[in-house]
Protein backbone atom coordinates (compact mmCIF):
# COMPACT_ATOMS: atom_id res chain seq x y z
CA UNK A 1 0.00 0.00 0.00
CA UNK A 2 1.45 3.10 -0.64
CA UNK A 3 1.63 6.43 1.59
CA UNK A 4 -0.41 8.81 -0.22
CA UNK A 5 -2.30 11.61 1.24
CA UNK A 6 -5.90 9.82 1.46
CA UNK A 7 -4.29 6.82 3.11
CA UNK A 8 -2.13 9.21 5.80
CA UNK A 9 -5.54 10.57 6.93
CA UNK A 10 -6.48 7.38 7.93
CA UNK A 11 -3.30 6.60 9.05
CA UNK A 12 -3.73 9.89 11.56
CA UNK A 13 -7.74 9.18 12.76
CA UNK A 14 -6.35 5.57 13.20
CA UNK A 15 -3.43 6.48 15.46
CA UNK A 16 -5.64 8.93 17.72
CA UNK A 17 -8.17 6.28 18.27
CA UNK A 18 -5.58 3.84 19.22
CA UNK A 19 -4.24 6.22 21.36
CA UNK A 20 -7.28 6.87 23.56
CA UNK A 21 -7.95 3.01 23.69
CA UNK A 22 -4.03 2.79 24.71
CA UNK A 23 -5.03 5.61 27.47
CA UNK A 24 -7.91 3.20 29.34
CA UNK A 25 -6.15 0.24 28.95
CA UNK A 26 -3.29 2.05 30.69
CA UNK A 27 -6.55 3.16 33.30
CA UNK A 28 -7.38 -0.01 33.75
CA UNK A 29 -4.37 -2.16 33.93
CA UNK A 30 -3.00 0.41 36.25
CA UNK A 31 -6.31 -0.22 38.19
CA UNK A 32 -6.20 -3.87 37.65
CA UNK A 33 -2.38 -4.30 38.96
CA UNK A 34 -2.71 -2.33 41.96
CA UNK A 35 -3.44 -5.31 44.01
CA UNK A 36 -3.16 -9.15 43.38
CA UNK A 37 -6.67 -11.47 42.50
CA UNK A 38 -6.20 -13.17 45.88
CA UNK A 39 -7.20 -10.01 47.51
CA UNK A 40 -10.26 -9.40 45.15
CA UNK A 41 -11.47 -12.71 45.68
CA UNK A 42 -10.85 -12.10 49.58
CA UNK A 43 -12.52 -8.57 49.49
CA UNK A 44 -15.36 -9.50 47.44
CA UNK A 45 -16.26 -12.62 49.70
CA UNK A 46 -16.63 -10.29 52.18
CA UNK A 47 -20.52 -10.38 53.63
CA UNK A 48 -20.85 -6.56 53.19
CA UNK A 49 -19.69 -6.46 49.62
CA UNK A 50 -21.37 -9.27 49.30
CA UNK A 51 -24.72 -7.78 50.40
CA UNK A 52 -24.04 -4.87 48.28
CA UNK A 53 -23.40 -7.11 44.77
CA UNK A 54 -26.18 -8.87 45.82
CA UNK A 55 -28.43 -5.58 46.49
CA UNK A 56 -27.30 -4.05 42.59
CA UNK A 57 -27.79 -7.04 41.14
CA UNK A 58 -31.66 -7.57 41.57
CA UNK A 59 -32.33 -3.73 41.98
CA UNK A 60 -31.07 -2.95 38.85
CA UNK A 61 -32.84 -6.03 36.84
CA UNK A 62 -35.73 -4.68 38.92
CA UNK A 63 -35.12 -1.01 37.73
CA UNK A 64 -34.01 -1.91 34.28
CA UNK A 65 -37.12 -3.83 33.56
CA UNK A 66 -39.60 -1.28 35.24
CA UNK A 67 -37.45 1.17 32.78
CA UNK A 68 -38.18 -1.41 30.12
CA UNK A 69 -41.83 -1.06 30.39
CA UNK A 70 -42.34 2.30 30.25
CA UNK A 71 -39.79 2.58 27.27
CA UNK A 72 -41.65 0.55 24.79
CA UNK A 73 -44.90 2.82 24.70
CA UNK A 74 -42.79 6.05 25.26
CA UNK A 75 -40.45 5.25 22.26
CA UNK A 76 -43.31 4.05 20.27
CA UNK A 77 -45.31 7.15 20.78
CA UNK A 78 -42.34 9.07 20.10
CA UNK A 79 -41.44 7.54 16.99
CA UNK A 80 -45.30 7.11 14.90
CA UNK A 81 -47.01 9.95 16.11
CA UNK A 82 -46.55 13.38 15.22
CA UNK A 83 -48.42 16.18 17.57
CA UNK A 84 -47.96 19.46 18.54
CA UNK A 85 -44.99 20.14 21.46
CA UNK A 86 -43.23 16.74 20.39
CA UNK A 87 -40.53 18.54 20.71
CA UNK A 88 -40.79 19.93 23.78
CA UNK A 89 -41.70 16.25 25.37
CA UNK A 90 -38.81 15.03 23.40
CA UNK A 91 -36.34 17.39 25.28
CA UNK A 92 -38.44 16.96 28.42
CA UNK A 93 -37.99 12.92 28.33
CA UNK A 94 -34.01 14.02 28.21
CA UNK A 95 -33.88 15.51 31.26
CA UNK A 96 -32.31 12.97 33.33
CA UNK A 97 -29.64 12.30 31.27
CA UNK A 98 -28.30 16.05 31.55
CA UNK A 99 -29.41 16.53 34.93
CA UNK A 100 -26.58 16.14 36.81
CA UNK A 101 -26.80 13.08 39.68
CA UNK A 102 -27.13 14.51 42.97
CA UNK A 103 -29.90 16.86 41.85
CA UNK A 104 -32.08 13.80 40.69
CA UNK A 105 -31.56 12.70 43.65
CA UNK A 106 -31.86 15.68 45.90
CA UNK A 107 -35.21 16.16 43.37
CA UNK A 108 -36.59 12.57 44.71
CA UNK A 109 -35.89 13.40 48.54
CA UNK A 110 -37.48 16.71 48.73
CA UNK A 111 -41.29 15.43 46.38
CA UNK A 112 -41.18 12.48 49.10
CA UNK A 113 -41.47 15.48 51.52
CA UNK A 114 -44.15 17.36 50.24
CA UNK A 115 -47.82 16.66 50.54
CA UNK A 116 -48.04 14.05 47.27
CA UNK A 117 -44.47 12.37 48.38
CA UNK A 118 -45.76 11.65 52.20
CA UNK A 119 -49.11 10.28 50.67
CA UNK A 120 -47.29 7.68 48.62
CA UNK A 121 -45.07 6.83 51.77
CA UNK A 122 -47.25 6.89 54.63
CA UNK A 123 -50.26 6.15 53.20
CA UNK A 124 -54.11 7.50 54.12
CA UNK A 125 -57.42 6.65 55.46
CA UNK A 126 -60.44 6.34 53.65
CA UNK A 127 -63.70 7.59 55.20
CA UNK A 128 -65.67 4.82 54.35
CA UNK A 129 -68.91 6.07 56.45
CA UNK A 130 -71.03 6.03 53.75
CA UNK A 131 -70.44 2.54 52.96
CA UNK A 132 -72.54 -0.16 54.55
CA UNK A 133 -69.18 -2.71 55.11
CA UNK A 134 -70.92 -6.34 55.39
CA UNK A 135 -70.20 -8.42 59.09
CA UNK A 136 -67.91 -11.43 56.83
CA UNK A 137 -65.73 -9.15 55.41
CA UNK A 138 -64.50 -7.64 58.86
CA UNK A 139 -61.57 -9.38 60.22
CA UNK A 140 -62.38 -10.57 64.12
CA UNK A 141 -61.57 -8.85 67.07
CA UNK A 142 -57.95 -9.07 68.67
CA UNK A 143 -57.58 -12.34 70.81
CA UNK A 144 -56.71 -11.55 74.89
CA UNK A 145 -56.79 -13.82 77.65
CA UNK A 146 -59.95 -14.44 79.54
CA UNK A 147 -60.99 -14.64 83.37
CA UNK A 148 -60.13 -18.17 82.98
CA UNK A 149 -56.52 -17.28 81.44
CA UNK A 150 -57.72 -19.13 77.86
CA UNK A 151 -57.99 -17.15 74.96
CA UNK A 152 -60.91 -15.14 73.67
CA UNK A 153 -61.58 -12.52 71.39
CA UNK A 154 -61.84 -8.65 72.97
CA UNK A 155 -65.70 -7.98 73.27
CA UNK A 156 -66.93 -5.66 71.30
CA UNK A 157 -70.54 -4.11 70.69
CA UNK A 158 -71.93 -5.26 67.08
CA UNK A 159 -72.41 -1.77 66.73
CA UNK A 160 -69.13 -0.43 67.72
CA UNK A 161 -67.14 -2.93 65.49
CA UNK A 162 -69.72 -1.27 62.66
CA UNK A 163 -68.83 1.79 63.50
CA UNK A 164 -64.82 1.05 63.61
CA UNK A 165 -65.00 -0.22 59.95
CA UNK A 166 -67.22 2.18 58.68
CA UNK A 167 -64.77 4.94 59.31
CA UNK A 168 -61.01 3.69 59.10
CA UNK A 169 -59.76 1.63 55.95
CA UNK A 170 -56.16 2.47 55.91
CA UNK A 171 -54.79 2.39 52.78
CA UNK A 172 -51.15 1.22 53.70
CA UNK A 173 -48.08 3.63 52.24
CA UNK A 174 -44.83 2.69 50.31
CA UNK A 175 -41.82 4.24 51.82
CA UNK A 176 -38.83 4.81 49.30
CA UNK A 177 -37.07 7.44 51.14
CA UNK A 178 -33.79 5.51 52.53
CA UNK A 179 -35.34 2.11 51.66
CA UNK A 180 -34.27 -0.29 48.96
CA UNK A 181 -37.45 0.60 46.66
CA UNK A 182 -35.44 4.18 47.20
CA UNK A 183 -32.34 2.70 45.28
CA UNK A 184 -34.36 1.06 42.72
CA UNK A 185 -36.38 4.33 41.84
CA UNK A 186 -32.99 6.27 42.26
CA UNK A 187 -31.95 3.70 39.60
CA UNK A 188 -35.22 3.51 37.15
CA UNK A 189 -35.48 7.58 37.43
CA UNK A 190 -32.19 8.03 35.06
CA UNK A 191 -31.94 4.48 33.55
CA UNK A 192 -35.68 4.98 31.66
CA UNK A 193 -34.10 7.84 30.07
CA UNK A 194 -31.96 5.48 28.18
CA UNK A 195 -34.35 2.97 27.69
CA UNK A 196 -36.71 5.58 26.41
CA UNK A 197 -34.04 6.78 23.47
CA UNK A 198 -32.57 3.20 23.05
CA UNK A 199 -36.14 2.16 21.99
CA UNK A 200 -37.35 5.53 20.01
CA UNK A 201 -33.94 4.94 17.72
CA UNK A 202 -35.14 0.90 17.92
CA UNK A 203 -38.40 1.47 16.23
CA UNK A 204 -37.70 4.58 14.28
CA UNK A 205 -35.48 1.90 12.66
CA UNK A 206 -37.97 -0.14 11.67
CA UNK A 207 -40.81 0.50 8.80
CA UNK A 208 -44.26 1.52 9.92
CA UNK A 209 -45.60 -0.23 6.35
CA UNK A 210 -45.90 -3.99 8.66
CA UNK A 211 -48.14 -2.38 11.03
CA UNK A 212 -50.09 -0.77 8.62
CA UNK A 213 -50.85 -4.03 6.92
CA UNK A 214 -51.66 -5.39 10.26
CA UNK A 215 -54.10 -2.55 10.78
CA UNK A 216 -56.09 -3.42 7.28
CA UNK A 217 -55.54 -7.59 8.15
CA UNK A 218 -58.17 -6.73 11.13
CA UNK A 219 -55.36 -5.37 13.82
CA UNK A 220 -56.41 -2.55 16.30
CA UNK A 221 -53.43 -0.30 16.75
CA UNK A 222 -52.27 -2.24 20.52
CA UNK A 223 -52.74 -5.63 18.72
CA UNK A 224 -50.53 -3.93 15.76
CA UNK A 225 -47.86 -2.53 18.04
CA UNK A 226 -48.09 -5.93 20.29
CA UNK A 227 -48.69 -8.85 17.31
CA UNK A 228 -45.44 -6.82 14.87
CA UNK A 229 -43.69 -4.31 16.18
CA UNK A 230 -42.90 -5.34 19.80
CA UNK A 231 -41.95 -8.62 18.03
CA UNK A 232 -39.47 -7.03 15.22
CA UNK A 233 -38.11 -4.83 17.98
CA UNK A 234 -37.20 -8.09 20.50
CA UNK A 235 -33.62 -7.33 20.04
CA UNK A 236 -33.92 -3.34 20.65
CA UNK A 237 -35.75 -4.61 23.51
CA UNK A 238 -32.71 -6.64 24.80
CA UNK A 239 -30.62 -3.78 24.51
CA UNK A 240 -32.73 -1.24 26.35
CA UNK A 241 -33.02 -3.35 29.40
CA UNK A 242 -29.05 -4.14 29.35
CA UNK A 243 -28.29 -0.74 28.82
CA UNK A 244 -31.01 0.55 31.51
CA UNK A 245 -29.30 -2.56 33.75
CA UNK A 246 -25.94 -0.96 32.79
CA UNK A 247 -26.97 2.37 33.80
CA UNK A 248 -28.21 1.57 36.81
CA UNK A 249 -25.28 -0.49 38.10
CA UNK A 250 -23.05 2.69 37.69
CA UNK A 251 -25.66 5.01 39.36
CA UNK A 252 -24.26 6.59 42.51
CA UNK A 253 -25.07 10.40 43.12
CA UNK A 254 -29.08 10.06 43.62
CA UNK A 255 -28.68 6.68 45.41
CA UNK A 256 -26.14 8.47 47.46
CA UNK A 257 -28.63 11.58 48.08
CA UNK A 258 -31.80 9.56 48.51
CA UNK A 259 -31.52 6.02 49.13
CA UNK A 260 -28.63 6.67 51.79
CA UNK A 261 -25.53 4.25 52.56
CA UNK A 262 -26.37 1.81 55.25
CA UNK A 263 -24.63 -1.19 55.18
CA UNK A 264 -26.35 -4.41 54.89
CA UNK A 265 -29.45 -2.23 54.02
CA UNK A 266 -29.13 0.52 51.00
CA UNK A 267 -24.86 -0.42 49.75
CA UNK A 268 -24.71 -1.01 46.54
CA UNK A 269 -21.48 -1.53 44.27
CA UNK A 270 -20.99 2.08 44.06
CA UNK A 271 -21.92 2.90 46.93
CA UNK A 272 -19.23 0.63 48.49
CA UNK A 273 -16.35 1.89 46.09
CA UNK A 274 -17.13 5.79 48.26
CA UNK A 275 -17.63 4.28 51.36
CA UNK A 276 -14.36 2.36 50.95
CA UNK A 277 -12.37 4.81 49.96
CA UNK A 278 -13.68 7.18 52.33
CA UNK A 279 -12.16 5.02 54.93
CA UNK A 280 -8.73 4.58 52.95
CA UNK A 281 -9.38 0.75 51.87
CA UNK A 282 -8.10 1.39 48.80
CA UNK A 283 -7.64 -2.12 47.84
CA UNK A 284 -11.30 -3.30 48.56
CA UNK A 285 -12.22 -0.32 46.36
CA UNK A 286 -10.13 -1.17 43.79
CA UNK A 287 -11.38 -5.12 43.48
CA UNK A 288 -15.22 -3.80 43.85
CA UNK A 289 -14.12 -1.51 40.44
CA UNK A 290 -12.70 -4.39 39.09
CA UNK A 291 -15.69 -6.46 39.61
CA UNK A 292 -18.01 -3.67 38.24
CA UNK A 293 -15.98 -3.36 35.11
CA UNK A 294 -16.41 -6.81 34.29
CA UNK A 295 -20.28 -6.90 34.81
CA UNK A 296 -20.00 -3.68 32.28
CA UNK A 297 -17.87 -5.61 29.78
CA UNK A 298 -20.51 -8.43 29.64
CA UNK A 299 -23.15 -6.16 29.26
CA UNK A 300 -21.77 -4.53 26.39
CA UNK A 301 -20.99 -7.73 24.84
CA UNK A 302 -24.82 -9.03 25.29
CA UNK A 303 -25.70 -4.91 23.70
CA UNK A 304 -23.85 -5.71 21.14
CA UNK A 305 -24.64 -9.23 20.47
CA UNK A 306 -28.03 -8.13 19.77
CA UNK A 307 -27.06 -5.83 16.98
CA UNK A 308 -28.03 -2.90 18.13
CA UNK A 309 -25.03 -0.15 18.61
CA UNK A 310 -24.94 1.68 21.79
CA UNK B 1 -68.26 -1.09 -6.23
CA UNK B 2 -65.52 0.93 -4.86
CA UNK B 3 -66.71 5.03 -5.37
CA UNK B 4 -64.11 7.93 -4.05
CA UNK B 5 -66.90 11.09 -3.96
CA UNK B 6 -64.54 14.37 -4.24
CA UNK B 7 -61.52 13.19 -2.31
CA UNK B 8 -59.30 16.08 -1.62
CA UNK B 9 -55.84 15.61 0.56
CA UNK B 10 -53.30 18.33 1.23
CA UNK B 11 -50.18 18.72 3.17
CA UNK B 12 -49.37 22.20 4.50
CA UNK B 13 -50.45 24.56 1.36
CA UNK B 14 -49.42 21.86 -0.94
CA UNK B 15 -52.66 19.96 -2.54
CA UNK B 16 -51.46 16.24 -3.17
CA UNK B 17 -55.30 14.86 -4.32
CA UNK B 18 -57.90 17.90 -5.73
CA UNK B 19 -61.06 16.45 -6.11
CA UNK B 20 -61.11 13.27 -6.75
CA UNK B 21 -64.18 11.29 -8.40
CA UNK B 22 -64.25 7.93 -9.88
CA UNK B 23 -66.83 4.82 -9.45
CA UNK B 24 -64.49 1.51 -9.74
CA UNK B 25 -67.60 -0.92 -11.01
CA UNK B 26 -67.38 -4.54 -8.68
CA UNK B 27 -64.54 -7.49 -9.81
CA UNK B 28 -63.24 -5.26 -11.75
CA UNK B 29 -59.49 -5.16 -12.33
CA UNK B 30 -58.34 -1.55 -12.49
CA UNK B 31 -55.08 -0.43 -12.97
CA UNK B 32 -53.58 3.41 -11.81
CA UNK B 33 -50.74 4.63 -13.97
CA UNK B 34 -48.78 7.91 -12.97
CA UNK B 35 -45.29 9.91 -12.22
CA UNK B 36 -43.73 9.34 -9.21
CA UNK B 37 -45.05 11.16 -5.87
CA UNK B 38 -48.28 12.37 -8.04
CA UNK B 39 -50.68 10.56 -5.23
CA UNK B 40 -50.85 7.25 -6.42
CA UNK B 41 -49.89 5.71 -3.06
CA UNK B 42 -51.93 8.14 -0.83
CA UNK B 43 -55.06 7.69 -2.71
CA UNK B 44 -54.65 3.93 -1.60
CA UNK B 45 -53.89 4.89 2.07
CA UNK B 46 -57.40 6.52 1.83
CA UNK B 47 -58.81 4.02 0.33
CA UNK B 48 -57.80 1.19 3.24
CA UNK B 49 -58.50 3.96 5.98
CA UNK B 50 -54.39 4.35 6.67
CA UNK B 51 -54.86 8.14 5.87
CA UNK B 52 -57.95 10.49 6.50
CA UNK B 53 -59.00 12.96 3.51
CA UNK B 54 -59.04 16.51 3.79
CA UNK B 55 -62.34 15.94 2.58
CA UNK B 56 -64.64 13.73 0.37
CA UNK B 57 -66.01 10.40 0.90
CA UNK B 58 -64.79 6.84 0.18
CA UNK B 59 -68.09 4.54 -0.48
CA UNK B 60 -68.01 0.51 -0.48
CA UNK B 61 -71.07 -0.90 -1.88
CA UNK B 62 -72.97 1.21 -1.20
CA UNK B 63 -71.65 2.10 2.52
CA UNK B 64 -69.61 5.47 3.61
CA UNK B 65 -66.52 4.06 5.04
CA UNK B 66 -64.60 7.25 5.20
CA UNK B 67 -64.60 7.46 9.09
CA UNK B 68 -63.91 3.63 9.64
CA UNK B 69 -61.04 2.24 10.74
CA UNK B 70 -58.73 0.28 8.22
CA UNK B 71 -60.03 -3.28 10.02
CA UNK B 72 -63.64 -2.47 9.78
CA UNK B 73 -63.55 -1.60 5.39
CA UNK B 74 -62.44 -5.43 4.35
CA UNK B 75 -60.12 -4.23 1.88
CA UNK B 76 -56.59 -6.11 1.39
CA UNK B 77 -53.46 -3.98 1.09
CA UNK B 78 -50.04 -4.97 -0.79
CA UNK B 79 -47.63 -2.25 0.00
CA UNK B 80 -44.92 -1.95 -2.71
CA UNK B 81 -42.42 -3.22 -0.42
CA UNK B 82 -44.42 -5.96 0.81
CA UNK B 83 -44.26 -5.56 4.15
CA UNK B 84 -43.98 -8.81 5.66
CA UNK B 85 -44.13 -9.54 9.79
CA UNK B 86 -39.99 -9.57 10.35
CA UNK B 87 -39.73 -12.75 12.85
CA UNK B 88 -42.91 -14.53 11.68
CA UNK B 89 -42.53 -17.55 9.51
CA UNK B 90 -44.94 -17.94 6.59
CA UNK B 91 -47.60 -20.10 7.96
CA UNK B 92 -47.83 -17.34 10.79
CA UNK B 93 -47.82 -14.78 7.90
CA UNK B 94 -50.63 -16.08 6.24
CA UNK B 95 -52.64 -17.37 9.21
CA UNK B 96 -52.19 -13.70 11.22
CA UNK B 97 -56.10 -12.17 9.84
CA UNK B 98 -57.78 -15.62 10.77
CA UNK B 99 -56.33 -15.87 13.73
CA UNK B 100 -57.35 -13.17 14.68
CA UNK B 101 -60.58 -13.16 13.86
CA UNK B 102 -60.83 -16.02 16.25
CA UNK B 103 -60.47 -19.06 13.27
CA UNK B 104 -60.42 -22.19 14.72
CA UNK B 105 -56.94 -24.17 14.53
CA UNK B 106 -57.99 -26.82 12.71
CA UNK B 107 -59.92 -24.34 9.83
CA UNK B 108 -57.01 -21.74 9.98
CA UNK B 109 -54.60 -24.84 9.20
CA UNK B 110 -57.09 -25.64 5.94
CA UNK B 111 -57.09 -21.93 5.12
CA UNK B 112 -53.29 -21.27 5.06
CA UNK B 113 -52.68 -24.60 3.26
CA UNK B 114 -55.49 -23.70 0.56
CA UNK B 115 -53.88 -20.40 -0.07
CA UNK B 116 -50.11 -22.06 -0.07
CA UNK B 117 -51.20 -24.66 -2.22
CA UNK B 118 -53.14 -21.73 -4.70
CA UNK B 119 -50.02 -19.77 -5.08
CA UNK B 120 -47.09 -22.63 -4.79
CA UNK B 121 -45.47 -21.85 -1.74
CA UNK B 122 -46.52 -25.14 0.36
CA UNK B 123 -42.34 -25.69 0.27
CA UNK B 124 -41.52 -22.18 1.82
CA UNK B 125 -44.46 -22.28 4.54
CA UNK B 126 -41.89 -22.89 7.52
CA UNK B 127 -39.74 -20.31 6.40
CA UNK B 128 -38.81 -16.58 7.78
CA UNK B 129 -39.16 -13.85 5.25
CA UNK B 130 -35.61 -12.96 5.25
CA UNK B 131 -35.10 -16.83 3.18
CA UNK B 132 -37.64 -15.80 0.65
CA UNK B 133 -36.53 -14.36 -2.90
CA UNK B 134 -38.27 -11.19 -4.75
CA UNK B 135 -40.88 -13.12 -6.29
CA UNK B 136 -41.68 -15.74 -3.15
CA UNK B 137 -41.88 -12.66 -1.03
CA UNK B 138 -44.59 -11.14 -3.40
CA UNK B 139 -46.50 -14.06 -3.44
CA UNK B 140 -46.58 -14.28 0.38
CA UNK B 141 -47.87 -11.01 1.15
CA UNK B 142 -50.91 -11.56 -1.64
CA UNK B 143 -52.04 -14.54 0.14
CA UNK B 144 -51.15 -13.37 3.60
CA UNK B 145 -54.09 -10.36 1.65
CA UNK B 146 -56.54 -13.07 0.52
CA UNK B 147 -56.73 -14.48 3.93
CA UNK B 148 -58.64 -11.89 5.16
CA UNK B 149 -61.27 -12.43 2.68
CA UNK B 150 -61.38 -8.98 1.43
CA UNK B 151 -63.55 -7.70 -1.15
CA UNK B 152 -61.30 -5.36 -2.79
CA UNK B 153 -57.35 -5.72 -2.76
CA UNK B 154 -54.82 -2.86 -3.18
CA UNK B 155 -51.75 -3.46 -4.82
CA UNK B 156 -49.55 -0.68 -4.94
CA UNK B 157 -46.46 -1.39 -7.54
CA UNK B 158 -46.42 -5.54 -6.53
CA UNK B 159 -44.32 -6.06 -9.45
CA UNK B 160 -41.45 -3.64 -9.17
CA UNK B 161 -39.19 -5.88 -7.78
CA UNK B 162 -39.34 -8.38 -10.13
CA UNK B 163 -37.10 -8.91 -13.00
CA UNK B 164 -38.85 -9.31 -16.63
CA UNK B 165 -38.83 -13.18 -16.58
CA UNK B 166 -40.79 -13.39 -12.95
CA UNK B 167 -43.69 -10.29 -13.89
CA UNK B 168 -44.70 -12.34 -16.88
CA UNK B 169 -45.42 -15.43 -14.32
CA UNK B 170 -47.04 -13.01 -11.45
CA UNK B 171 -49.28 -11.41 -14.30
CA UNK B 172 -51.37 -14.12 -15.29
CA UNK B 173 -51.04 -15.41 -10.99
CA UNK B 174 -52.90 -11.88 -10.35
CA UNK B 175 -55.48 -12.82 -13.31
CA UNK B 176 -56.15 -16.01 -12.00
CA UNK B 177 -56.28 -14.98 -7.87
CA UNK B 178 -58.41 -11.91 -9.23
CA UNK B 179 -61.18 -14.16 -11.07
CA UNK B 180 -61.28 -17.01 -8.57
CA UNK B 181 -61.81 -14.84 -5.47
CA UNK B 182 -63.77 -12.29 -7.39
CA UNK B 183 -62.14 -9.37 -6.39
CA UNK B 184 -62.61 -5.87 -7.17
CA UNK B 185 -58.75 -4.99 -7.47
CA UNK B 186 -56.85 -0.80 -8.05
CA UNK B 187 -53.02 -1.78 -9.06
CA UNK B 188 -51.01 0.98 -9.08
CA UNK B 189 -48.16 0.53 -11.65
CA UNK B 190 -45.21 2.63 -13.60
CA UNK B 191 -45.57 -0.43 -16.51
CA UNK B 192 -47.57 0.32 -19.59
CA UNK B 193 -47.14 -3.42 -20.78
CA UNK B 194 -48.28 -4.77 -16.95
CA UNK B 195 -51.53 -2.22 -17.27
CA UNK B 196 -51.88 -3.43 -20.91
CA UNK B 197 -52.14 -6.85 -19.29
CA UNK B 198 -53.62 -6.61 -16.68
CA UNK B 199 -56.43 -3.93 -16.77
CA UNK B 200 -60.36 -3.79 -17.43
CA UNK B 201 -60.10 -0.35 -16.47
CA UNK B 202 -57.17 1.88 -16.92
CA UNK B 203 -57.25 5.32 -14.71
CA UNK B 204 -54.13 7.58 -14.84
CA UNK B 205 -53.26 10.28 -11.87
CA UNK B 206 -51.48 13.93 -12.83
CA UNK B 207 -51.48 17.20 -11.21
CA UNK B 208 -53.73 15.40 -8.52
CA UNK B 209 -56.65 14.65 -10.92
CA UNK B 210 -58.10 11.34 -11.77
CA UNK B 211 -58.84 10.38 -15.39
CA UNK B 212 -60.21 7.70 -17.10
CA UNK B 213 -58.32 6.34 -19.63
Amino acid sequence: MTLNRSNLCWLALALITAGYLLFWAFLLGATATYSTPDSWLKVLMSPEIRHATWLSLVTCSLAAGFALLLAVPVGYLMSRREFRGKSWLDAALDIPIILPPLVVGLCLLIFFQTWGGKLIENGFDVDLSPIEVPESWRPDPPLIRDEENEFTHEYKKPSQMGDHWKHLLHVPGFPFTYQISGVILAQFVVAAAFAIRTMRGTFQHLSARPEDVALTLGCTRFQALWHVALPAARRGMVAAFCIAWARSLGEFGPILVFAGATRMKTEVLPTTVWLELSVGNLEAAVAVSLFMVALAVLVLVAVRATGEKV
Amino acid sequence: MIQLDHITWKTGDRVILADVTIAIPANTYAVLMGSTGCGKTTLLEILCGLRQPTSGRVILDGVDVTHLEPRERGIGYVPQDLALFPGLRVREQIGFAPKLRGVLPEELNQRVNRLAEQFGIVPLLDRLPDMLSGGEKQRVALARALAAQPKLLLLDEPLSALDESMRAEAVSLLQRVQSEHSLTVLHVTHSSSEAAALGHLHLRMAGGRLEVE
